[in-house]
């Protein structure tokens, strides 16, 4: 997309406000970013514990310009459905709940709020920015990490493999599915607009890279993102109403010749540092293997 | 307002749950998200029915669990709706943490909490020390002996919990089976009646708005923690002289008016039995037994453990020589809850020449009746003339 279409895809309008305590090169602060942009100010927030509870700022400040209602770590999905009903209540339209959690908050302590509220098809947006650690804390393991990435709580890098969540989430029959980059905002800016025109439970999977927490120059961020992409460690999909389609870069990857070496991307991370060429092949191997199951999604669709 | 002569009064044979949901059904609810457990599920379920039979105007959140029943009446709350939940025992203990959220956020959550003792090993009967594991929490706890207690008391606790100089949750509890389980007339005021006496929640500045964003819950550093814990306790404080007013406002109503506690035959009463929930009608039997035998004898009902009823109960208790306390609930390594709180409050008060016991009784749903209740008064009537001291006693344990 050119500079023109850019412009016309995303608003000037800003609702995170500069001058907040991400750190440098934080991909929250971008996510929230755009996201805040595609619903264009209506929205109240749910956000459990998180980097983000700090980036909204402490009491009595707020570096959003929505309503935000922080919450108790395993709470956001149940809080956000409560918000939702008592809305539809009290007659007040058009306005889109979203809950913004983390990957511990979504995928470990949070999953059965989670499932419960996309079981019963809740009205919200779920956005979990993966940043694949607990950064807040300092770095401890998800169910997120990938295999092999370090973190304080694997000092000898992860032995197990990271959850397949919106595929998780997807087989709730929910409306609307997504996964999404902060290095590709167009791609998530139409993804939210798509998914708020839904009644119903709506996920966006968003890929945060975490320079403090990945181990790389906070310049980066933005490049690690696409790699994570161009490599096909990240795929961007959506799956609406059951319906399968790869967007934006992801979809002039099938053909494997396209998606650079899982290296080009390994490389730049300090968390994957120590790993072997063996632990890296086994890596590839995956990303391979994972597009194979994806080319019959593509297929059935 | 109308009148209680004008004012029709239906009566209907209830279980304290189902009291619970018709009290529920009259105060309006907007918002219902629970999660069921024995003894609380017929609450539940009777306001599935009223709710599909569209005779509530209310929506129903089937949550996974109680931690997100709390989660989904903290967002209801936090959106300007009026929520209800019920829970019990283990629920209880699962939802803790959205208990604790839910009174730091100063929302009027009200939450029927069906007594139930904690495992292990398991046991679903009565027994106080869930609701007690909310004691410090915030909340405002109100104790029910019957089934017209119950749907009384969850009617006036969202005028107590909505009121702007409170802005706190209400949990009312009453026994289970003994209560929950057990049918009782109950006489049910007219739905115009209870609309006069608690009109619709008027959303507070700081309810959820788009037009006007505010941020809740943000992170408070050391400078500005202790004051909002103040606050709180500020509330509940307050909330006491609201309770006593509500109580008086709802007596003129409906003709049954609400205290803190209630004095049963106290006046001149050398020894008094101060309990809660379904053991007070047990006890009054007992009173009455032992009065026509000689004995001064008087019970205190506990209907308000939070905020704790301070000088009510030094009003009441100050001449006795004797008080037992006779409660389902022990802190471990120390005594009786309510019973401690009783007796510091006591000796606090300069009140030393009174002897105070604390009996933990009726634990798991153990047995208790007026026999037993005749049994302890006799041996307070004893204990009486060692003038002064605490002891604790575990009533009827098996050897």
């Amino acid at each position: 997309m050119g500079m023109k279409g850019i412009l016309r895809v995303v608003p000037k309008e800003e609702y995170l406000l500069p001058g907040n305590p991400s750190c440098p090169g934080c991909p929250a602060s971008l996510g929230l970013r755009y996201l805040l942009k595609a619903l264009g100010g209506k929205a109240i927030l749910v956000i459990p514990a998180s980097c983000t509870s700090i980036i909204v700022g402490p009491y009595p400040f707020s570096s959003l310009r929505v309503p935000v209602l922080n919450i108790a770590f395993a709470a956001a999905a149940s809080t956000a459905a409560g918000i939702s009903e008592a809305l539809k209540v009290k007659g007040k339209e058009g306005i889109q709940v979203v809950v913004w959690a983390g990957d511990g908050g979504t995928a470990d302590i949070g999953l059965q709020a989670l499932s419960g509220a996309a079981e019963r098809n809740s009205d919200i947006l779920y956005v979990c920015y993966d940043n694949e650690a607990y950064m807040n804390t300092g770095i401890q393991r998800s169910s997120l990490t990938p295999y092999g990435a370090w973190t304080t709580t694997t000092p000898k890098g992860k032995v197990e493999e990271k959850k397949n969540l919106p595929m998780i989430v997807a087989e709730h029959k929910v409306p609307y599915v997504a996964t999404a980059s902060v290095g590709y905002p167009i791609d998530l800016i139409l993804k939210v607009r798509k998914a708020i025109k839904y009644r119903g439970f709506k996920y966006i999977h968003l890929h945060a890279p975490c320079p403090y927490g990945w181990r790389f120059p906070a310049n980066k961020t933005v490049e690690v993102a696409k790699l994570a992409v161009k490599t096909g460690i990240w795929v961007l999909y959506e799956i609406e109403n059951g319906k399968f389609r790869l967007t934006s870069l992801s979809s002039s990857l099938i053909d494997p010749s396209k998606r650079l070496p899982v290296n080009k991307y390994l490389k730049l991370q300090g968390r994957f540092k120590h790993l072997s060429e063996e632990d890296i092949s086994r890596i590839q191997e995956r990303v391979n293997t994972m597009w194979d199951e994806l080319m019959r999604l593509v297929k059935e669709s | 307002m109308i009148s209680l002569r004008r004012s029709k009064v239906m009566k209907l044979l209830l279980t304290s749950n189902y009291a619970a949901a018709y009290g529920a059904k009259l105060a309006r609810v907007e918002i219902v998200a629970a999660y069921p457990i024995t003894p609380q599920t017929q609450v539940v379920e009777k306001l599935a029915e009223f709710i599909e039979g569209e005779e509530l105007k209310a929506t129903m959140i089937r949550v996974e669990s109680e931690h997100s029943a709390m989660a989904a009446c903290i967002g209801a709350a936090a959106a300007g709706a009026r929520p209800f939940t019920a829970t019990s025992s283990q629920g209880l203990l699962y939802m803790y943490e959205m208990i604790w959220w839910a009174a730091g956020a100063r929302l009027p959550i009200v939450m029927g909490v069906v007594t139930r003792a904690i495992a292990p090993p398991w046991s679903i009967w009565s027994d106080h020390a869930d609701i007690l594991s909310i004691r410090d929490s915030g909340w405002i706890i109100i104790f029910s002996e019957s089934a017209q207690e119950v749907l009384d008391n969850i009617i006036q606790a969202y005028r107590i919990a909505e009121h702007k100089e409170v802005l706190l949750p209400v949990a009312v509890g009453w026994d289970a089976f003994t209560s929950s389980h057990t049918a009782e007339p109950v006489s049910l005021p007219e739905q115009e009646l209870v609309d006069s006496f608690l009109p619709p929640r008027t959303p507070e500045p700081f309810v959820l708005d788009v037009n006007e964003p505010i941020s809740h819950g943000n992170l408070t550093y050391p400078d500005e923690y202790m004051e909002f814990r103040f606050l709180i306790n500020e509330g509940l404080e307050r909330a006491r002289k609201v309770i006593r007013e509500v109580g008086k406002e709802y007596g003129k109503l409906t003709g049954r008016e609400y205290g803190l506690i209630e004095e049963y035959k106290c006046g001149d009463a050398d020894v008094i039995l101060v309990t809660l929930g379904s053991m007070a009608g047990d006890v009054k039997d007992a009173v009455d037994i032992l009065r026509k035998e000689g004995y001064h004898a008087g019970l205190v009902k506990l209907r308000c453990l939070r905020p704790f009823p301070r000088e009510a109960l030094l009003n009441a208790l100050r001449e006795a020589r004797a008080v037992g306390i006779v409660e389902r609930s022990f802190s471990m390594g120390r005594g009786g809850i309510i019973a401690t709180e009783i007796n510091s409050l006591l000796r606090e008060s300069g009140v030393n020449d009174v002897v105070t016991v604390s009996y933990i009784a009726g634990l798991g749903g153990r047995e208790i009746g007026v026999n037993d209740f005749i049994n302890i008064f006799k041996s307070l009537f004893k204990k009486m003339e060692r003038g002064s001291g605490f002891e604790v006693v575990w009533y009827g344990l098996r050897g």
